[in-house]
């Protein structure tokens, strides 16, 4: 696959066009130019983009049920291996040096998001031509991006970063760009009045292909692709017989006798040839669904491995965002479990989701919305779904990797992995205002992953900021996610400086169970078998203040309270005494302190 | 008399030298006899003429001008004092220093966790994030909200589900992983109820790390326990203690129960507790601190 760094320079074209950009402005400044993003070899593409170690490698993609599964498509290594597409598959097998792998509709489609990406960070005005080509309108994008090859390079060079080798070309109108981008490799410009000079090398095949490629169609469209595929083939035979190769004799034609003999298909093709066809550009809105998958050959058993390749995926989907200039505040991440005999009952234990949790997971039975990531090897799959939010809107991949690793070594999924699928919600990046005179506050980022941590030490309910309830039971509160609000509250500050100090209240949790000696129905002496220091006899006691609460429930509670004070070992101690006047017993629940 | 300077200019990149004053020319050496004479041994006697071409040929002051004395050296810029919530202890300790490690002990209703409550109060309603590390999970959030801390800019972390070892473990990796964060104005680590054998066996070296990671930061390292267990990591050490009476009722609990009339229970009210604090250790002043107390009084939630 090319890097960026090996970015081609638009060839052929730039000898007229010249590099100045004056010049390109002045010319090109009162024209419509567009712009075709076309990936050869797409189901290739899509697998190198997954997986990119396999570029340098011989790669055949097959597709079929067993044991009728054909060659597809091959990448040039293959090729020049003697692959070609509809081999079958134990053919293809007997080249060793040659790397199968199953067409994955997920992966193209991922690919073909991407591709979408890449043109919207562009351009709002996006064309969806086909499954391996996007259209750009590129009106008003040089005061912008620059001249128009430079546009050309930036497409190809984020087309890289993204993950796609991808063909970039310029022209006046869409047809002609798209045919360049089918015909030529690399980044090509057309300056406007020389498309059937710039056309003219390429075959007349390439007027015709494409069509439907990527796609799977069903039912009558199916019947009219199939159609339109077999008018194609004898339209090319009949340009063969008459000895055009190439779109220049096609260009050259007359333009009435190719009328009377090809109709008006003959017409609409030499136009394509002459690159005089024009039509306006169908623009659509490109869905924000930020998801990868990866489809595993063997099952992952342990989490580091698994880590690895949440990393690829977390860095290729947050290439996504950031070629939209989004952030993510929420990882999806479900994992389809290998697991053939059966459904495991332990993994029902993992991951309970509840309303408060930070994230949330659950092992659960296939879901329609999940199909994608159905499996076809095991019979009994299961998948085991994490979610991640974040308070914030985030763009790092290292800090999701260390959250997801952390969250899986709490829940670990209990069975092999076979397949990954990560899904994020894209939001808009946070907008902040640093100040110099502003109170110290954790960074988000750090922050995140300190509180992951440290509920992987303690427990994930057992780290937060408290919220209180309304109500006067004990306990009255509950635990919710810290999220530090940025500005500070200047008014309650001055009204804090005339408060004084206010005795605070230090619980034992759970409270402690205590025997308790009475006089006249009020506690004459204490004693706690837990706590030692919590017994002797009472030197002061206020009370009973009884409430009760809850009555219209299960769960009602009633109590007497009485403050009391003991004797310490060196000093006097205050404590909270409480009679459970429902369930009997008296417990010691805190010291004043 | 003949004298020679030993300099050390390292910082300067120069190499070590003698240098020899001129009066020393005038000067009479003394012969080996002499010295014998006095009892002392022979000393390599140096001739003031190998050192008259010196490979410096600036002057003494300008020499020296490069040296601080080491008396300035330990002189190391005042932290910045917070607020403690509390004006009598302000007056007292100037404060809680930022950067430093502040300890609280004392007894069971000593009055430690409204201290802290109170620091915890001031430092969120300055707009700081603030931690409470819980090694015995102990806070009552009434408390907390009644003495007036922002509850959404406190981070409480409890500790203690299990053993106060298991506890004390959570609490001090809790505490790393904080500290390496950054960005908090106040990190609380309440050590009240732990037994102080327990609280012990806390390694002197930690405390030693956390006042190294905290220094140089806007952070205020707090600890509350019932003794002093950090030792000279602590900048400043508070020791506190409820006013010793022979009854709660005299004066921190009104009305008094040595009045001539036995007040029954139910007309009795905790309201308060008056607190004595004693400042043991400050490392503010370069002059060791001599002890000194103050007083205040806390009012409970109810008394208004």
């Amino acid at each position: 696959m090319k890097k960026s760094s090996q970015l081609p320079v638009p060839i052929a074209r730039k000898n007229q066009l010249g590099t100045d950009n004056h010049l390109l402005t002045t010319r090109y400044g009162y024209c419509f130019m567009f712009a075709c993003i076309f990936v050869p070899n797409f189901p290739v593409a899509a697998v190198f983009r997954a997986e990119p170690e396999l570029c340098a490698r011989a790669v055949a993609i097959f597709e079929g049920k067993p044991p009728l599964e054909k060659v597809f498509a091959v990448n040039e290594s293959a090729n020049r291996a003697g692959i070609t597409p509809g081999m079958t598959r134990a053919q293809a097998e007997l080249c060793s040096e040659l790397t199968l792998r199953p067409r994955s509709r997920l992966q193209e489609s991922v690919a073909h998001a991407v591709l979408l990406d890449c043109a919207q960070s562009f351009s709002p005005c996006v064309e969806d031509a086909a499954a391996d080509m996007a259209l750009v309108d590129l009106e008003g994008m040089e005061s912008l991006f620059g001249s128009l090859p430079g546009i050309g390079r930036s497409l190809f060079r984020c087309a890289a970063d993204l993950g796609l080798d991808a063909n970039i070309a310029v022209a006046s109108n869409p047809d002609a760009a798209v045919l360049a981008a089918r015909g030529f490799s690399g980044v090509t410009v057309i300056p406007s009045g020389q498309e059937a000079e710039s056309l003219g090398s390429l075959p007349v095949e390439v007027l015709f292909a494409g069509r439907g490629a990527g796609e799977e169609r069903e039912g009558k469209q199916k019947q009219k692709e199939d159609e339109r595929r077999k008018k194609s083939e004898c339209l090319l035979a009949t340009l063969e017989r008459w000895g055009i190769h190439d779109l220049r004799a096609l260009a050259a034609l007359p333009k009435v006798a190719l009328s009377e003999r090809l109709g008006q298909e003959g017409l609409r093709l030499q136009q394509l040839a002459r690159g005089t066809a024009s039509r306006t550009l169908v623009p659509v809105e490109a869905p924000a669904v930020f998801e990868e998958a990866i489809e595993l050959e063997y099952p992952i058993v342990l989490l580091e491995p698994l880590a690895f390749l949440l990393n690829r995926l977390l860095e290729q989907v947050c290439a996504r965002l950031a070629a939209r200039s989004l952030n993510t505040q929420e990882l999806r991440l479900t994992l389809a479990l290998h697991n053939l005999t059966g459904v495991d009952p332990q993994l029902e234990t993992f991951g309970i989701p509840s309303e408060s949790d930070a994230s949330q997971g659950a092992v659960q039975a296939q879901s329609p919305a999940q199909h994608f990531i159905s499996g076809r090897q095991s019979k009994f799959c299961l998948t085991f779904c994490r979610t991640i939010r974040l308070p914030l809107p985030m763009l790092d991949p290292k800090l999701f990797l260390k959250l997801l690793q952390l969250d899986l070594n709490a829940h670990p999924p209990g069975a092999p992995i076979t397949k990954i699928h990560l899904a994020v919600e894209p939001a808009r990046p946070r907008l902040a205002q640093g100040g110099l005179f502003l109170p110290p506050s954790p960074e988000p980022e750090k922050l995140e992953l300190t509180l992951a941590r440290i509920a992987g030490l303690v427990g994930e309910p057992r780290v937060g900021s408290m919220e209180l309830l309304d109500t006067y039971r004990a306990e009255g509160f509950r635990m919710r996610r810290f999220t530090p609000e940025a500005a500070p509250k200047i008014n309650r500050q001055k009204a804090a400086k005339e408060k004084s100090a206010v005795a605070a209240l230090r619980l034992f949790r759970p409270p402690l169970r205590a025997a308790v000696t009475l006089e006249n129905g009020e506690p004459a002496r204490v004693v706690c078998s837990k706590k030692k220091e919590v017994q002797g006899n009472v030197l002061w006691k206020a009370g009973p203040w009884r409430s009760s609460g809850d009555w219209w429930e299960r769960e009602a509670w009633a109590r007497d309270e009485w403050d009391i004070a003991l004797q310490n070992a060196d000093s006097i101690a205050l404590y909270r005494l409480v009679r459970d006047l429902l369930g009997g017993g008296w417990f010691v629940e805190g010291t004043y302190d | 008399m003949s004298s020679a300077v030993v300099f050390t200019s390292a910082a300067q990149s120069r190499p070590f030298g003698f240098v020899v004053e001129k009066d020393a020319e005038v000067c009479p050496q003394p012969s080996g006899a002499e010295l014998f004479a006095e009892g002392r041994p022979p000393q390599r006697a140096f001739s003031t003429s190998a050192f008259s071409t010196s490979v410096f040929s600036t002057s003494k002051d300008a020499r020296l001008a490069g040296v601080t004395p080491a008396s300035q050296l330990a002189i190391r810029p005042a932290p910045e004092m917070v607020s403690s919530g509390i004006a009598a202890m302000d007056a007292l300790t100037g404060g809680l220093p930022r950067g430093c490690l502040t300890e609280i002990c004392g007894p069971a209703s000593s009055g430690r966790t409204t201290l802290l409550l109170a620091a915890l109060a001031a430092a969120t309603q300055r707009g700081e994030c603030c931690v409470l590390v819980d090694a015995s999970d102990a806070l009552d959030p009434q408390s907390a909200a009644a003495a007036g801390v922002e509850l959404d800019r406190l981070l409480w972390i409890r500790c203690g589900e299990n053993s106060p070892e298991k506890s004390l473990e959570q609490l001090l990796r809790a505490t790393d992983l904080l500290l390496e964060s950054g960005g908090f104005g106040l990190i609380a680590l309440d050590l009240g109820d732990l037994p102080p054998q327990a609280a012990r066996r806390i390694p002197l070296t930690t405390w030693f790390r956390f006042r190294r990671a905290v220094e140089h930061t806007p952070t205020v390292l707090l600890a509350v326990e019932r003794q002093s267990i950090a030792g000279s990591c602590s900048s400043l050490l508070i020791k506190l203690g409820l006013i010793k009476t022979a009854s709660p009722g005299e004066r921190a609990v009104e009305p008094s129960m040595d009045s001539q009339f036995p007040v029954p229970s139910y007309a009795q009210l905790l309201t308060g507790l008056e607190i004595t604090a004693e400042l043991v250790r400050s490392r503010m002043d370069r002059k060791p601190v001599c002890s000194a107390e103050t007083k205040f009084a806390s009012k409970t939630a109810w008394a208004g």
